[in-house]
Formats: structure tokens, sequence, C-alpha cells
């Protein structure tokens, strides 16, 4: 557990060194006191810092979580050659990465709050509910980063590549395959079955559960009404929240075991 | 013209002569204590007090003005048929018993105020309402409670009816079981001011009223529409709060109506609105506030409407203009943080559009005139995709949406090409 710790405070001070994460930070700080400013701060902020996050953290996340794999190899390899346990290792290395991430997200959209006159009354929830999400999406992401980065270890272009895809995919595909599905079968019952293919995306998991938080007047219009109860009901939050769990400790569960397993 | 006198705390009257005066305040004098043992005791004997009541009301000349005690009075369809005023003096309660109706006016110059009314019977073949008010003119219903009754207020085939201050709660569950608060039938120059209006099916209900003037009520968590008028010419609606009601606000077969400074706030739910025109032709929307609106303003086959000047604010759909109406006019409103702007279903457009504030608004303004200098297209493709397939509604703010909307935008091929607005402004208008 010391060890964990001192990778982990290691990993902290080089990151906030090489001043990327600042950056990153800087990104939803300016985003968010923008928005504060056109807006007035009401929902609508964190609605707009919501959007961006969808799309920005998974990228981000992803990206960072190869690029760090392929920079720090000699690291890596070094600290392989001390008698440190693997999976030690490898915890440390991933939460290393992400927390900070994730404290710099939420730094960065939480920070201009305090210099504009506080909470809109009703958003608090609200801003935790993006916090949250973009946290878990953090993790998340990086852990497929990790991933991609273990087992592309020798060939980066194919890691890159692979790894723009499976966002691409995620954030635009899929979407565009889910549309075809609902055009061209919509005269069936089909809302069961599209609640279960969105359900295996978890960026289209985080945009619905913040779909239901914000947009519940739309959605409750229309005849929708059977993923309107899914998703509007205690079960509907309780399985989202699993599922993206689930794709929390997949990805990082199957990095741990390339990692464990691999012969650098 | 003539000269109120008090004669003892039941009876005012106003009299020509002193001579009928002495005489009615004698005939006062020996009811008194009748009443006050009848009110004080069971059902029985309660059938002696209404008969008191109705005997005071019989015995009462012409622009009297009764004073009941503070307490309660059993009545079962009492006739109101002559010029009187009944003043409850905000103590006196008339239960109904739960069978038939309360009071049942016929006549002119009749004032009810200060009094409660409760209990009144329901049915389905007959609208048993606290107070009926039929062929009546200049009536006035002002400070009342109305509690637990099948209809509120009725008012059919009458002229010149008040309807003020007052509060109508009921607890309707089922739309089949329950009635309207104030329901005003073949009627002319009604008003309907500062009422509270609750539990009921429809809050108020108008049909073939011509006009009247309908100010400062507050009508909430009705089972159906909160203001439901069909065939009522030339009323005006003014300052009125619709909130939470079933289905909205639902207006339908109607030329000239006024409608402003009300709001229509949180009608949520698949099929609600917050205000449904039908048929309506040469009106005016203005000043309103749709707030929270699964669809703000749904306008069907209604022409020559001047939108002008209302907030949409939060809702889900704002305007959602079918293509068989034209000619409406929709100006300087404020569309701000709606996820559909616009929606409609057709290619064409026969409506004008012209300097409202839209909050998605993606243009710019390089000669700071306060109007962007492209134009604004409120119809996103998504809407129509929505519209189609319901269910497509789950992909919502996704990038693939937003791809879609952004093409469609710089080049319409699926939404209506000339359903845009030239010249929206750039801030809010105040």
């Amino acid at each position: 557990m010391r060890v964990y710790w001192q990778i982990l405070r290691n990993e902290f001070q080089t990151l906030f060194r090489a001043k990327w994460v600042l950056g990153y930070g800087l990104i939803f700080l300016l985003l968010t006191d923008t928005l504060f400013r056109f807006s007035g701060g009401g929902t609508e902020v964190w609605v707009s810092v919501s959007n961006i996050m969808l799309l920005l953290i998974p990228i981000i996340s992803l990206i960072y979580g190869i690029l760090y794999i392929y920079q720090s190899r000699d690291y890596l390899e070094l600290l392989l050659t001390q008698p440190v346990n693997r999976s030690t290792l490898f915890w440390g290395l991933y939460t290393g990465i992400s927390a900070p991430l994730t404290v710099a997200f939420i730094i960065g959209s939480a920070l201009p709050i305090g210099w504009h006159g506080g909470l809109a009354s009703g958003s608090a929830s609200q801003l935790f509910f993006v916090l949250a999400l973009g946290s878990l999406l953090t993790f998340i992401f990086v852990g497929l980063g990790f991933v991609m980065g273990l087992y592309f270890y020798d060939d980066k272009i194919k890691g890159f590549g692979f790894s723009i895809v499976i966002w691409l995919f995620m954030a635009v595909i899929y979407d565009g395959l889910i549309m075809v599905i609902i055009f061209m079968f919509g005269d069936y019952s089909l809302e069961t079955s599209v609640i279960f293919i969105t359900m295996l995306n978890p960026m289209d998991i985080a945009r619905i559960l913040i779909l239901m938080e914000f947009d519940i007047s739309a959605l409750m219009g229309y005849s929708g009404a059977v993923f309107n109860r899914f998703f509007g009901s205690n079960l509907g939050i309780l399985v989202s929240g699993g599922m993206l769990v689930l794709w929390l400790a997949v990805p990082s569960w199957v990095g741990l075991r390339i990692f464990n397993r691999k012969d650098f | 013209m003539e000269r109120t006198m008090m004669m003892n705390p039941f009876l005012i009257s106003q009299f020509r002569t002193r001579h009928l005066t002495t005489l009615m305040s004698v005939i006062c004098l020996l009811f008194l204590p009748l009443l006050t043992v009848a009110q004080s005791s069971s059902s029985e004997e309660g059938k002696v007090g209404l008969s008191k009541l109705a005997l005071a009301i019989e015995e009462a000349d012409s622009g009297a003005t009764l004073l009941l005690e503070p307490e309660t009075y059993a009545i079962n369809e009492l006739q109101i048929n002559k010029p009187v005023t009944i003043d409850g003096q905000n103590r006196a309660v008339l239960d109904i018993g739960g069978e038939g109706y309360g009071l049942i006016v016929k006549g002119d110059h009749i004032t009810l105020k200060n009094f409660e009314i409760r209990n009144s019977g329901f049915g389905f073949m007959d609208d048993y309402a606290a107070i009926l008010v039929e062929d009546s003119r200049n009536i006035l219903i002002e400070n009342l409670t109305l509690t637990n009754n099948f209809f509120g207020i009725f008012v059919a085939k009458s002229e010149k009816v008040e309807v003020l201050n007052n509060t109508i709660i009921s607890n309707a569950e089922r739309q089949t079981t329950s009635g309207n608060g104030v329901h005003i039938w073949y009627s002319k120059d009604v008003e309907v001011h500062q009422n509270e209006i609750t539990g009921h099916r429809d809050g108020m209900y108008f049909e073939f009223v011509e006009g009247s003037m309908i100010t400062g009520n507050n009508v909430y968590s009705n089972i159906r529409y909160g203001l439901h008028f069909m065939y009522s010419d030339d009323c005006s609606y003014i300052g009125n709060e619709f909130r939470d009601n079933i289905s909205g606000v639902a207006v339908m077969y109607t030329k000239n109506v006024i409608m402003r400074h009300n709001r229509f706030v949180q009608n949520w739910g698949a099929n609600r609105y917050g205000l449904l025109l039908k048929e309506i032709n040469d009106s005016v929307i203005e000043f309103n506030r749709f707030d929270t609106n699964s669809v703000g303003i749904y306008s069907e086959a209604s022409n020559r409407v001047q939108i002008e000047r209302n907030e949409f604010y939060n809702n889900g759909t704002a305007i959602r203009m079918m293509a068989n109406g034209v000619d409406n006019r929709i100006v300087k409103n404020n569309f701000i943080n709606n996820v559909f702007e616009v929606s409609t279903n057709s290619r064409s457009n026969f409506n004008h559009y012209e300097g409202n504030y839209w909050s998605q608004y993606e243009g710019y303004d390089l000669d700071r005139d306060g109007v962007g200098d492209v134009e604004h297209r409120p119809v996103r493709l998504f809407s129509l995709l929505a519209e189609r397939q319901p269910l497509a509604l789950i992909m919502l703010r996704s990038l693939m949406a937003g791809l879609l909307d952004t093409a469609e935008r710089v080049f319409p091929v699926l939404t209506p090409k000339n359903l845009v607005d030239l010249k929206p402004v750039m801030e809010p208008i105040q």
C-alpha cells in the first residue's frame, strides 16, 4: 500500500510539473467562465459544460492514457526491475493518471463559481451530477487508453489509430447505427432493445443520464414512454450507473491482466 | 337609489317606506329564534333551517340584503329568483349534503358573497353545481369558497355575470366523475377575476360566451384543461396563471381572442401543451410566459394570430406550428433554452417569423446593430426525425444529431426552406 501511495504521489508530481494537466484544467476553467459570463449562471452553464465534457473527456483521457504508456516506457521498465508487485504498480500508474485529470476537470469546472457569485438555486445537484459523470468518464477512458497502449505496446501507430477509431465509433458511428436501426425497424416496438444497445456504450449512457437530468420536458412530450419510465426510474439510474461501473471495471481488469502477463 | 338600513343581525333590508320596514323587522325577529334552533341541531331540523333560509329569501323584498349567521346551513337546490344580496359575513357555510344543486340563481341583480358552499351532488346525467346561474342578468358572485363540488359555478344563458375573488377547490380524480370549476355556457359579458381554481376537471370552461373578460385567476392542478374555451369570440384573458394542469390550456374554434400577460407553467408530460390553439383566428397572444412545458404553443389550423413579445423558457418544444395555419406572425419573442424552438409538420411555411431572440442562434452581428447578420432557422432536422420516430429522441445531444442539424442548417433539404427569421436579434428582448 505504501508503494502504491508513493507511485501515486510521484505521478501527481510529474504530471503537474509537466503542465499538461494544468492546460487541460484551464480549458474547462475558460469554458465555464465564459459560459457564466454569457448565460448568467443558471442551468444552461451545466448543460453546455456537459455537452463539451461528453466529447472532450473521452478523447483526451484515451489519448492521455495511451500516450503515457508510450512516453514513460523506460520509466515503466525501470520500475518493473524493482521489487514491486505488478498489480500495485498498475493501479498506482492508472490512478496516478486518472486522478490528476479528474482533479483538473473538477477544479477547472467548479472554480469559476467562486468569482461568479455562487450557484443558482437548484443547480447544485446538476453540478454534482456533471462532475461525477465527468470523473467516471475520465477513469473509464484512461483505462481504455492503458489497455490499448499495453496491447499495442510496440506498435504505436496502431495503438493511436485504434484509440481514435474507438472514440469515433463510440461518439458518432455507434449513434449513427442506432439511428439506422430506429428508422429501419421503427414499426416494431424497439424501446427495450434500443435501451439495451445504448447501455453498451459508456458515452451514450453518460449522455442519456445527462439528458434525463436536463431535458426531461422534451422527452416526456413524446411517446417514448418506455425509456422514459426506465431512465426516469431509480432502477434505470441504478442499471445505467451499474453499466458505467462495469465499463470502469472491465477495461482496468483487462489492462491489469495484460500488464501482469506481459513480457516487457 | 335605495337606502340601506340595518334591522337586526339577520336581515338588512332596503325599503321604500318606513311602514314596510317596521313590518318586516317584526317578521324577522319572529324568525330569528327558529333559525338558530334549526342550525344547531340534527339533519331533520336542518330541513327546517333550509326552509327558513328559503322562506327568508321569499320574504325578503327586492333589493334586500340577507346576512347569514356564522353557522352551517343545509341547503338543496335553493332557488333565488329575486334581486337580493346574500352575505355570509365570511363565516357562514352552506352544505348541500352530497345531492343535487346548491343555489339556483334565476333573476336579476343578485349578489352572493362571503360564504362557503360545499358538497354538491355529482352525476353522469346532470351537471350538479354549487351555484347554478340560469337565465339571469347582473349577477355578482364574490368572495365565496366552493369546496368539494362537482361543478363550482355553472352559468348558462345569462348576461353580465361577475365572478370575483372566489376560491374553488375540489378533489377530482377522474375526468368522467368530475366537473368544471367555472363553467359558462351561452352567455354574454361575463367577468371572471382573481379566482383560485384547483382540483376540478377544467378549471374554467367557456362555450358560446361572448365579450368576456378573464383576469388574474390562478388555475392549477386540474385534471384536464386549466382553461378551455370554444366558440367564445371577443374574449380577453389577461394576467392569469395556468400551472400544472394535466392538458394545459386548450382554446378552440374562436376568433378575436386577446391573451396577455398570462403564465403557462409546468405542463409536463405526454401530449401536454402550455397553450393549444385550434382554429383560432384573428387573435392576439402577447406578453405571456411559457415556462417548462412539453410544448409551449401548439397551433393547429389557426390563422392570423399575432404571437408577440412572449417568453418561451425551458420548454421541450417552444412552438409547434402545424402547416394548416396561415399568416400567423411570430415576432419579437424570446426563445430561451428550449430543446426545440419551432417544430412543424410540413416543408411549406405560411407564417411570418421576425425579430425574435433565439438562444440557439449561431450567427454574428458584425455591424453591431443588434440584429444578426445571417438568418436563423429555428426548425432543427432532429426535431423532424424525432417526430417521425419518437424513439430517436434518445439520440438528443449526441454528436451525431449535432452533425445532422448543422448539415441541414447549412443546406436545408428536409426542413422548411422558408421558415426563417431573417432578423434574429442578438440580445433577449426586455
